[in-house]
């Protein structure tokens, strides 16, 4: 046993450490298509105490740290770039408060979205969060730290916009609280009247800090859920559908998908609606608001609502969508990623566009799938490839494809989503260079010794 | 090509222009029917191109067997006037294109047709069945494609429809009892009225049970319920079989309630209404047919179609009436359910 390997056994006990290559095998990589880099230690630490005292000792002996949730992110985030130390989270996982009247709930940095969704509904019934698509295993933390999206997203914004607050160990190993919490017993503000310091951390991808504690908001939950979807064969009308469906301000959710099997959805686009209701009186009156606001489509015969059987409700209200796990694996081989750049809505048509020119060029299974950003003030346009693992030259087609996505995203205005390092490279290279300036001034100054998840976002490399 | 047989002279000595004057939607006199249907057989304009919700009753309406509503089908596919949005359309063709996915039991010369409804394949089963199954199809190829009348898309029915002929021929099948009208209607009907060959004798599954259930007498225990029907548009295409409903409701000691919407004058679920022409017509057809067999104290709505009981099932449930298809009633009364 190293030196280091004794010392994180002695914060955590030897149980919850290793530096046994079989274990650093699974933590060197993620399930998208980023190429492995092996952890030297891997620690799963239980309380925040312990986090404090790993990232002392890694800053003291200047080791790289990098934070991991579930290791969903598919765009290799919480690969182990530069070696060091993995901090994995799922010993941390107390749901610690939830105040039903307030509206919010406080878990720790290795809560479950899953498992946060559980526990409401069976001591909270009244209440949910945003839940995203991706596998219940996910972590609510890494979620937000990477601006995840869910299924209140379209109302109120990014799962990052619906928080209250973050306990954060910084890179000196201090714990530092952020929003209302800093200064109140009570997790309601993450930043408002005060500076708004999450900003900090979120998108940072752990580079200034880890979360610990994060307080997440909660929402009304309704006894009543039901779906629609709307057809149109024509890409340049679903800015505008968007456009009326959001300002009828009733539906939950709204997810755009277009994909050429099974046969039922090849040539169309897919909007798909989620509204709830507590009677069946509401839901009728929000079904038929959002009906109507799509009559002149349907007038024209540019869209209509297709019948919903009732044997398939249950796969699309179901949360989180199991069929984007499933859509994963359509090419057999286990090989999914997808790059989802944060773009503005009207540029749908082109997105749409790409992603057929891209699987033709490449020739590769596809999924084009967008989730709309508050009342379409954005959205993730998802443009997702599956591949066969054990097909090299698959694999390097879809990198390909992947990085001429990057390329277009960039130039069509948008924002990479959970950007690779590739994409983080990108992105500062074009970036206004005083906000660039300001990035590093930051980074400089939470992470002098650069060991916070070093390789993402190195401002002070550009 | 195939092409409709269609005499204009019928039209224009047409007595009654039933058609039309019957039709639940339109509310047209006789002489604007019989010179609407007039027009439209010559290939003029006619608003009943724009206004036909393609219900099929118009089929059944006319008892001179001229097809109006095959006429106005193809005039509006003539025209390009589109009943549905386009991507509707187009969902459905790739639903029904063959893909070599179909599946077959045991096939022998006497076989089931599931066409393409999956319902099929989990309720046939039982007593009822037994002295025809494991003979069965199932799948695209089988699928008899008439959908595509509500979209005004007869092309579509005209070059696949004689390739699932073929596909039953190539089974050697000599007696083919279908499980949905639309199947039935597809090759004792449509298939004639564009010259279509069709080797095989149909059986509609109403026949098919009223025969089997008066062979299974002894097992009936009246089931001394008040039913409504929900009649699908696809069985205007085989109304002489209509009445084998109303017969197997008597066999197996059911009350058909006496209701409005009810024989000729059905109302549809409102699942293509929805699809083709938005909320408010499907809404309000759905609601005027729930209503009614309320205000009737139906306790149960019997259906034909899977696809219409699947539309209107959860309506008519919040209302306190139960769904149930036409084929579980029957096992209910042999004490199968």
């Amino acid at each position: 046993m190293t030196d280091i390997t004794q010392a994180l056994a002695g914060i955590v006990g030897e149980a919850y450490v290793s530096n046994h290559p079989e274990e650093a095998y699974f933590y060197a990589r993620d399930p998208g298509l980023m190429p492995p880099h092996a952890p030297d230690y891997v620690v799963v630490p239980k309380v925040v105490e312990e986090i404090q005292e790993i990232v002392s000792l890694a800053n003291r002996e200047k080791i790289p740290v990098v934070p991991m949730g579930a290791g969903l992110a598919l765009t290799g985030l919480v690969i182990p770039l530069k070696g060091g130390i993995v901090i994995d989270m799922k010993r941390m996982t107390r749901i610690l408060k939830v105040n039903e009247t307030g509206r919010h709930a406080i878990v720790e940095g290795g809560t479950s979205q899953g498992l946060l969704k559980s526990y409401l509904e069976k001591h909270h019934p009244r209440l949910r969060h945003s839940i995203p698509d991706s596998p219940a295993t996910a972590t609510i933390a890494a979620n937000v730290m990477i601006h995840g999206q869910g299924r209140l997203t379209q109302q109120y914004g990014f799962n990052s916009d619906m928080i209250t607050g973050l306990e954060v160990v910084l890179a000196s190993g201090q714990v530092s609280r952020i929003g209302s919490c800093a200064l109140s017993p009570d997790w309601f503000s993450k930043g408002a009247p005060l500076p708004d310091l999450t900003g900090l951390f979120l998108g940072w991808f752990g580079a200034t800090g880890i979360i610990t504690k994060i307080g997440v908001k909660l929402y009304p939950k309704k006894k009543l859920r039901d779906v629609e979807i709307f057809l149109t064969d024509r890409a340049d009308l679903v800015p505008d559908m968007i456009y009326e469906l959001t300002h009828t301000e009733m539906v939950e959710d709204i997810n755009v998908f277009a994909q050429p099997k099974p046969m039922i959805f090849k040539d169309n686009h897919h909007i798909t609606l989620f509204f709830t209701g507590d009677t069946d009186e509401e839901l009728e009156f929000k079904r038929k608001t959002i009906w109507h606001s799509l009559d002149r489509f349907i007038r024209n015969k540019d869209g209509g609502f297709m019948g919903v059987p009732p044997v398939m409700k249950p796969t699309l209200l179901d949360m989180p969508q199991r069929s984007v796990s499933r859509f994963a694996d359509v090419t057999k081989g286990g090989g999914f990623e997808y790059s989802g750049p944060i773009i503005m809505v009207d540029k749908y048509p082109a997105c749409a566009q790409k992603i057929l020119e891209l699987a033709e060029k490449y020739d590769l299974g596809y999924s084009g799938m967008a989730r709309i950003i508050g009342r379409s003030h954005a959205m993730m346009y998802g443009f997702a490839f599956t591949f066969n693992r054990a097909d090299p030259d698959m694999m390097e087609r879809t990198r390909k494809a992947l990085h001429e996505v990057s390329v277009f995203a960039l130039e069509a205005g948008g924002i990479f989503w959970k950007a690779t390092v590739d994409e983080q490279r990108m992105a500062m290279e074009k970036m206004d260079p005083v906000t660039l300036g300001l990035m590093k001034m930051i980074k400089e100054q939470m992470d002098p010794n650069g060991i916070m998840n070093p390789g993402n976002w190195e401002v002070t490399e550009v | 090509m195939y092409t409709l047989k269609f005499d204009e002279n019928v039209c224009r000595t047409c007595p009654t222009g039933d058609c039309l004057v019957k039709c639940q939607y339109l509310h047209l006199d006789k002489e604007t029917a019989v010179a609407e249907m007039v027009k439209i057989g010559q290939g003029a304009d006619s608003f009943v191109l724009n206004d036909c919700v393609t219900c099929y009753a118009c089929e059944e309406y006319c008892r001179r067997g001229n097809h109006p509503f095959y006429l106005i089908t193809e005039r509006r596919q003539e025209k390009g006037i589109l009943t549905a949005p386009r991507a509707i359309t187009r969902q459905w063709i790739n639903i029904g294109e063959p893909q070599g996915k179909y599946r077959l039991g045991e096939v022998k010369e006497r076989v089931l047709s599931f066409g393409f409804m999956p319902e099929f394949l989990g309720w046939i089963k039982g007593r009822l069945f037994e002295d025809v199954m494991p003979s069965y199809i199932f799948g695209q190829e089988f699928f008899c494609n008439v959908v595509y009348i509500h979209f005004a898309d007869t092309a579509v029915i005209k070059e696949r429809l004689p390739q699932v002929v073929d596909n039953f021929r190539k089974l050697g099948v000599k007696e083919v009892i279908f499980l949905h009208d639309e199947c039935y209607g597809a090759f004792t009907q449509l298939a004639p009225a564009f010259g279509i060959d069709v080797p095989f004798q149909s059986i509609h599954y109403y026949e098919y049970l009223y025969h089997r259930l008066q062979e299974l007498k002894d097992l009936i225990r009246p089931l001394n319920i008040r039913v409504a029907y929900q009649r699908p548009c696809s069985s205007r295409l085989s109304s002489d079989q209509h009445h084998f409903f109303a017969d197997i409701m008597d066999l197996i000691g059911v009350d058909l309630v006496a209701r409005e919407y009810q024989d000729e004058n059905a109302l549809c679920c409102g699942g293509i209404l929805s699809m083709n022409y938005g909320y408010d017509l499907a809404h309000d057809v759905q609601k005027r047919n729930i209503d009614d067999m309320t205000a009737h104290g139906a306790q149960f709505c019997v259906f034909n179609c899977p696809a219409c009981q699947s539309t209107l099932g959860p309506l008519v449930a919040k209302q306190g009436i139960k769904p149930i298809h036409m084929i579980h009633l029957c096992r209910k009364a042999i004490g199968e359910m």
